[in-house]
């Protein structure tokens, strides 16, 4: 336990250097960056050992509060999402070293105007310190006041760029959200404690109430975490922090919300199946909505912004899956679901963070993530192409990459209810076409949406200035991406490992009857990947063989380069080269119903038309129907009361002499 | 079970996928009236891509080349995973449906991106029209295959397909049996670029789906497209025949011939199928699609009732 404790303050030593050395990029880079490296590498060594060898030992220290402890265990189901923590973490610090530090280049400085870096590595390593005390509290005290830290740091993080107006909005909005969802949870702890009187995980319980908590948490949590109703914040606060932030906060801090859902569900004993079914339909919308609304964005990191949404959406589905198998009592079920999500849990921070600091990188080389200005990316930056490759297969998931294991398990725990059971329930059909279909239009519109994003942004030619002028990113950049895709390619290679690596954190989820049971599933869910890692290693090996046998018959033959068929017109301009918008045309108007992509057009007229323009942008149905409408509400109602807010010193000093004066009678009448 | 019968199938479907398009051609010859290309036909063409060198142009990168051989090497292992009626796959596992699909899908992103790699106008409107009928065609043969797993309560391809001829599974599941295969079979029409969705013999770059994509590709980069192309015709074929040719006799070679011979039927039956309809619009494809995946539901409903 004692290195996560050391961790936390080396994090926030480091964090506090860099802000004392303020102005000095170099220093505060050089301080910051190296605190998260050592605070991620004393959590990877913790988080192994937990989950190789089991729990740790528990770290209690007095804390003068009402119903506060500061209790800290890193218990297997911790220790995997402190794993993601140190690992994203670790690598998106150094990756910030190379993007912060001023490169000399004209438009970097241009689009990186002289900040306070050493601010922006304290709040960082503040999240990443704040992140792991979340995943490790034991105490609901200690968990509130660290996810408040942590709200907080993002934000700050969030706002680096405060000084456009969109930042500020996409700020603010993440502010309101974040508070809003921690008002539930707040609800949702002080339901838990009232029987024992204490907020130690080990005292909370809600018996009679739970589906009153479960709904708390489950939008107090799924807000963080960006589950589809409650997802607004999430694709306006993450195109707006810079990318290394965006990969830390897509890429490990959402997920805090499903560490809580799961937490949440130890303290409230055997689930009822609706919990299931709600968890499995909020993951199908999400999924499916949140890729249909990634397809259909011109903006490279709002549209990554989308995608964790969608996953989030699968990682939700397996949550669905587990916690049916928890309810009606079927274990392979349960650990496949369970494990699966868990897996996608850890697969989700590599490649999402991953794509991320490749958008990043486009940004820092281009100066714009408009998919439709860039193109030819590959040539001018060969390792963000070739990593982005690798990331954008994998969260499609396609083997042999570490996505497609996962959503393997997800999809066999759901199968597993078609077979070996009773044909009664109406139940499994409705599970299969949900998780069988959903995760196949997913998959399907993912392969779409990402062909789309590598294809038109790294292929092709440059649609402007900028992306022809564009530079690969430098090697503290370069690295963190390299070893990501090295990790995604690792995952989906060694996968039969991973359901007995997990086995000690799904076993903390699952109740104790079925505890026994997860290690024999662990077994089973391995066999299966035996024989997909088996398929992964022949597909390889082709790809090799085929490509010596193209390379031998090439040989000595004439091999010439000439341009692109351009089907004889012979003057093609890259403005012609088919776009991003056009390329997601078909499928945004199939599905028009949900996206009601919208079109201003300026149609060319006359004879001699002069100038014509199209634009076409697809706003957030949630954001449009059901956010902007509640707030504005708020918002009319709120000014209704202005009146009380005088402006003269003297009628405040009559509101607060009154209020004690009610008080007093109150209390003594 | 038949080691050597599943080895058998490997290697007689790659050395026969070829022969697939050839049928194809001279059935749609015989409806025309005109003789026809040779039956073998495909297989000169391969002979002489591979002996021809090539020409890229200056837009593209190593994507272009890698999407011909991660294509074929997607597709290669696919076969190893599909059963030929009773004669099972090489590899068989729980879920191996699942893999087929997203070796398929992994096939189809690199056949896109190469397309991409190009900058052609032509080939990014191919490949945002294979993108948008693949993501409706998943699904439908996903649920599909769910619903036959579910009717023979397993879930690897091979034990599945070896139940479907029995006496119990026609008595019981026949009906969600022809839905499945009904299914299947626009599936199969859909991923392999044939008539009523796609036009593998059309002129103009605008009206192509798959062909456009490959407007660029030459030399061997084409033979193994070409060759890719006809084994995916295979393997989609085989989880078709699989269900519409009910020989189970139990004996390897015997199973394997019938599942041969069902493919030159299927064969000859695209063949007719494109002599016979014309293509759909193209707004028409998703609702195809769409019905297909409606139709694999219900044979789930029905198999689960």
């Amino acid at each position: 336990m004692e290195p996560i404790l050391i961790a936390v303050a080396v994090l926030l030593v480091a964090g506090l250097l860099a802000l004392v050395g303020g102005r000095n990029a170099r220093w505060a880079s050089a301080s910051g960056a190296l605190g998260a490296v050592a605070g991620g590498a004393l959590t990877l060594f913790a988080a192994v050992d937990v989950l190789l060898h089991g729990a740790g030992r528990a770290i209690r220290w007095p804390w003068d509060v009402p119903l506060g402890s500061f209790r800290l265990v890193l218990d297997p189901l911790s220790a995997v999402f402190a794993l993601a923590i140190a690992v994203i973490g670790g690598l998106a610090a150094v990756y910030a070293c190379g993007y912060l530090t001023p490169s000399g280049k004209a438009e970097s400085s241009a689009s990186m105007p002289r900040k306070n870096t050493g601010a922006a590595w304290f709040f960082f390593n503040l999240l990443l310190a704040s992140m792991l005390l979340v995943v490790t509290a034991h105490n609901g005290l200690l968990f509130l006041v660290s996810w408040e830290v942590m709200s907080l740091a993002s934000f700050f993080l969030v706002m680096f760029e405060g000084e456009k107006p969109g930042v500020r909005e996409a700020g603010w909005t993440y502010l309101v959200t974040t508070h809003l969802g921690t008002a539930l949870l707040l609800a949702m702890f002080a339901l838990l404690s009232r029987k024992s009187g204490s907020l130690d995980f080990d005292a909370l319980s809600a018996p009679g109430l739970t589906g009153v908590v479960f709904l708390l948490g489950l939008i107090g949590f799924g807000t963080k975490a960006g589950l589809m109703p409650l997802h607004v914040w999430l694709p306006e606060a993450h195109p707006a922090a810079p990318s290394y932030v965006s990969a830390v906060m897509s890429g490990v801090m959402i997920k805090t919300g499903i560490y809580g859902l799961l937490r949440m569900l130890t303290f409230l004993g055997p689930p009822p199946a609706w919990w299931g079914w709600t968890f499995l339909a909020m993951g199908v919308v999400s999924g499916v909505l949140g890729v249909l609304y990634a397809l259909s964005q011109h903006d490279l990191k709002r549209l990554l912004a989308y995608h964790s949404v969608e996953n989030i959406g699968i990682i939700a589905m397996a949550l669905g899956v587990g916690l049916l198998g928890v309810h009606y009592d079927m274990p392979i079920m349960a650990v496949f679901g369970f494990t699966g999500g868990l897996l996608h849990v850890v697969n989700h921070a590599i490649f999402k963070s991953l794509l991320f600091l490749g958008a990043g990188s486009v940004l820092h080389a281009t100066g714009t993530g408009e998919i439709d200005r860039l193109g030819g990316l590959l040539k001018r930056m060969p390792v963000t192409g070739a990593t982005f490759l690798v990331g954008a297969a994998a969260i499609s998931g396609l083997p042999p990459l570490n996505g497609f294991v996962s959503e393997f398990l997800i999809f066999l725990g759901a199968l597993a209810g078609l077979v070996g059971v009773a044909r009664t329930a109406p139940a499994w059909t409705l599970m299969s076409v949900l998780v069988v279909g959903g995760l196949a239009l997913i998959g399907g519109l993912a392969a779409a949406c990402f062909s789309k994003a590598f294809g038109i942004v790294f292929l092709g030619e440059p649609r402007s200035g900028a992306a022809s002028s564009a530079h690969e990113a430098g090697a503290m950049m370069r690295w963190p991406m390299m070893i990501l895709a090295g990790l995604c390619v690792l995952i989906g290679l060694s996968a039969p490992l991973w359901p007995w690596v997990l086995s000690a954190a799904v076993a903390v989820i699952v109740p104790e009857n079925l505890r026994a049971a997860t290690a024999a599933a662990a077994g089973q869910a391995s066999r299966p990947l035996v024989l997909v890692v088996l398929a992964s290693y022949i597909l390889l090996g082709l790809i090799v063989l085929l490509a010596c046998v193209r390379r031998k018959l090439l040989g000595g033959r004439r091999v010439e380069t000439a341009v692109t068929w351009d089907c004889g017109y012979a003057a093609p301009s890259p403005r012609m080269q088919y776009t991003a918008s056009s390329f997601a045309r078909p499928l945004t108007l199939l599905f028009r119903l949900f996206l009601q992509p919208r079109d201003e057009i300026d149609a060319p007229r006359g004879l001699f038309p002069q100038r014509a323009s199209l634009h076409s942008h697809t706003p957030d149905l949630f954001r449009r129907y059901v956010y902007e409408p509640l707030f504005a509400g708020i918002g009319s109602v709120a000014s209704k009361l202005r009146w009380l807010q005088e402006g003269r010193i003297q009628i405040y000093v009559l509101y607060i002499a009154l209020t004690i004066l009610t008080l007093l009678i109150w209390k003594l009448g | 079970m038949f080691p050597i019968a599943s080895i058998a199938h490997v290697v007689l479907a790659l050395l026969l996928a070829p022969l697939l398009p050839g049928v194809i051609n001279r059935t749609k010859a015989w409806f025309a009236g005109r003789r026809g290309p040779r039956l073998a036909q495909t297989y000169f063409d391969l002979w002489k891509l591979l002996h021809k060198g090539a020409v890229y142009s200056r837009t593209t990168n190593w994507v272009f080349v890698a999407g011909p051989i991660v294509g074929l090497a997607c597709v290669v292992t696919a076969m190893l995973i599909v059963p030929l009626g009773g004669v099972p796959g090489f590899l068989a596992f729980s879920g191996d449906f699942l893999l087929l699909a997203c070796l398929l899908g992994l096939m189809r992103f690199f056949t896109v991106i190469a397309a991409l790699d190009t900058g052609s106008s032509f080939e990014g409107m191919g490949g945002s029209r294979e993108v948008f009928f693949s993501a409706l065609a998943e699904p439908a043969m996903l649920l599909g295959l769910t619903a036959l797993a579910a009717s023979s309560q397993s879930l690897s391809l091979s034990s599945i397909y070896v139940l479907i001829g029995t006496q119990a599974s026609l008595s019981s599941a026949g009906p969600a049996m022809l839905l499945v295969a009904a299914a299947l079979g626009i599936v199969f029409l859909t991923e392999n670029a044939r008539i009523p969705i796609d036009d593998p013999n059309t002129h103009l770059e605008l009206t192509m789906i798959h062909e456009v994509m490959v407007l660029d590709h030459g030399g061997p980069d084409l033979a193994m497209i070409e060759y890719g192309s006809a084994v995916k015709l295979w393997v989609l074929g085989a989880l078709l025949v699989g269900i519409v040719v009910p020989v189970r006799s139990g004996h390897g070679a015997v199973d394997l011939l019938a599942g041969v011979g069902g493919m030159v039927l299927l064969a000859v039956f695209t063949g007719v199928v494109e002599s016979t309809m014309a293509r759909l619009k193209l707004l028409r494809v998703p609702q195809f699609l769409v019905a297909a995946a409606v139709l694999s539901i219900l044979a789930l409903v029905l198999v689960m009732r």
